[in-house]
């Protein structure tokens, strides 16, 4: 074993100020693909519940799709699939579309079981007091249910920030595509990566920490 | 007379050979990091569930730190530091090494939640009927233990089958290496994306059904 490598972290500290920005865009790119995710988990959860038949077959091959196969499977058809129907999407946009397409997968599984925890009284209690459907869903339902799965989405969306790195392979800069061009301009690649890898850890930890001051302060009753 | 050379031809027969042989690459890149990380993570585990303190200072961090770094991170950080080290490893090597660690860090948490899950009590009763400590985690703690964790594990599995598909940014053959080459030859990316999600889906999807079938099973 020869040990004849020198390390210089000089050059990555002078492009500190690059790789922080660009964890910016890391955390924009997976809060928006969560709160996308959310959403569109939601409604598939409630299709694969009671749906109509062919729609809850949409959601469950949704969900197996993004749970059965690697995200970077996914990313590869947003980025090389689509480009097959003509549709060329930007770098970001296909990161946001595959990370929103996983979250989506992942969520709507979660919020199934959420929903299964909520027993059905509280619908049919809350349809006596002459709620409506929607009404009874989004004052009694969801809050409860939100609250079920309120761990399992932090640790979502702490999944979506490493996810995003799968982006250096699309080529988009957010902080480990940043990371790989800039590494490979110097040559760097050890000192890049493991300055990249610290902030990661940061921004997860950070990530943590909030989600569980937020816990403390929303579910104190 | 010149014939005009084309790089680009469709996907055929033989193609279809070459991504089972990727997908055999995938499996075996999973099955032997799953295996050696299912060991590590079982011993760290147990080192966790012993020693509060500095199980979780030492052990509890570095492991912590593995589970919250992005894989692709740590796999180009870690080969590089093979080859920093003057130690030469081929994709392959390093890709098992650094996914079986990772696994270990994700098994750890899992097989200290299922020691935990075995109340002191029973443990207690076990040693109090003559059994050893090591009898008891045998014969009491492992037995109950993992029926509680199972599920997990297998999830961790999966999970892990999936990343696996990081090593290609090695330049390691497997499954989303090769179906990312043939693309570019064949220039038919719907196909060949379907080919590679189905042989994934083939390996994860039943796995993961029969996993939810046993946690149904033992439920009840």
């Amino acid at each position: 074993m020869n040990f004849d490598y020198t390390f210089h972290w000089r050059p990555v500290f002078r492009k500190l100020p690059e790789l922080l920005e660009a964890s910016l865009v890391t955390l924009q790119v997976s809060v928006l693909s969560m709160i996308i995710g959310i959403a569109i988990g939601l409604v598939l959860a409630l299709l694969r519940i009671g749906g109509p038949k062919p729609l809850a077959w949409v959601a469950s091959g949704w969900i197996e799709t993004a749970r059965n196969t690697p995200a970077l499977f996914q990313l590869f058809f947003f980025s090389f699939g689509l480009g097959a129907f003509g549709l060329n999407l930007t770098p970001y946009l296909i990161v946001l579309m595959g990370l929103s397409f996983n979250n989506a997968g992942y969520l709507a599984e979660n919020f199934r079981g959420g929903f299964q925890a909520v027993p059905d009284t509280q619908l049919r209690a809350a349809r006596s007091l002459g709620m409506s459907s929607a009404q009874a869903y989004i004052r009694i339902i969801i809050p409860q249910v939100f609250r079920i799965v309120y761990h399992p989405l932090t640790n979502q969306l702490v999944w979506a920030v490493l996810m995003s790195s799968l982006a250096m392979i699309v080529g988009f800069r957010e902080l480990a595509g940043e990371t790989q061009a800039q590494a490979f301009k110097t040559f760097r690649i050890f000192e890049y990566f493991a300055v990249a890898a610290l902030i990661y850890y940061v921004m997860v930890k950070l990530i943590l920490g909030i989600s569980r001051l937020l816990a403390w302060r929303l579910f104190r009753y | 007379m010149n014939e005009p050379i084309s790089f680009f031809s469709g996907f055929g027969p033989k193609d279809l050979w070459y991504l089972a042989q990727a997908a055999w690459q995938t499996l075996l890149i999973s099955v032997l990091s799953i295996s050696a990380g299912t060991v590590m993570g079982i011993f760290f585990g147990w080192i966790l569930s012993e020693s509060k303190v500095v199980g979780s200072i030492t052990i509890g961090f570095v492991l912590d730190a593995f589970r919250s770094v992005p894989l692709i991170i740590q796999l180009v950080l870690f080969y590089n530091l093979f080859n920093v080290i003057g130690l030469a490893v081929s994709p392959f090597t390093a890709g098992v090494i650094i996914l079986g660690v990772y696994t270990s860090a994700l098994v750890a948490n899992v097989a200290r939640g299922g020691i935990e899950s075995v109340g002191k009590p029973m443990r207690r009763a076990g040693r109090s009927l003559g059994l050893s400590y090591f009898q008891t985690m045998r014969h009491v703690v492992w037995p109950i233990g993992l029926r509680a964790v199972f599920p997990s594990w297998v999830g961790v599995a999966l999970g892990v089958l999936k990343d696996s598909a990081l090593v290609s940014v090695l330049g390691h053959p497997e499954l989303l290496k090769v179906a990312r080459d043939l693309i570019t030859r064949t220039q038919q990316p719907l196909l060949v994306l379907a080919v590679a999600g189905a042989f994934y889906f083939a390996l994860s999807f039943p796995i993961s059904r029969y996993a939810a079938h046993l946690e149904r099973k033992w439920q009840s």
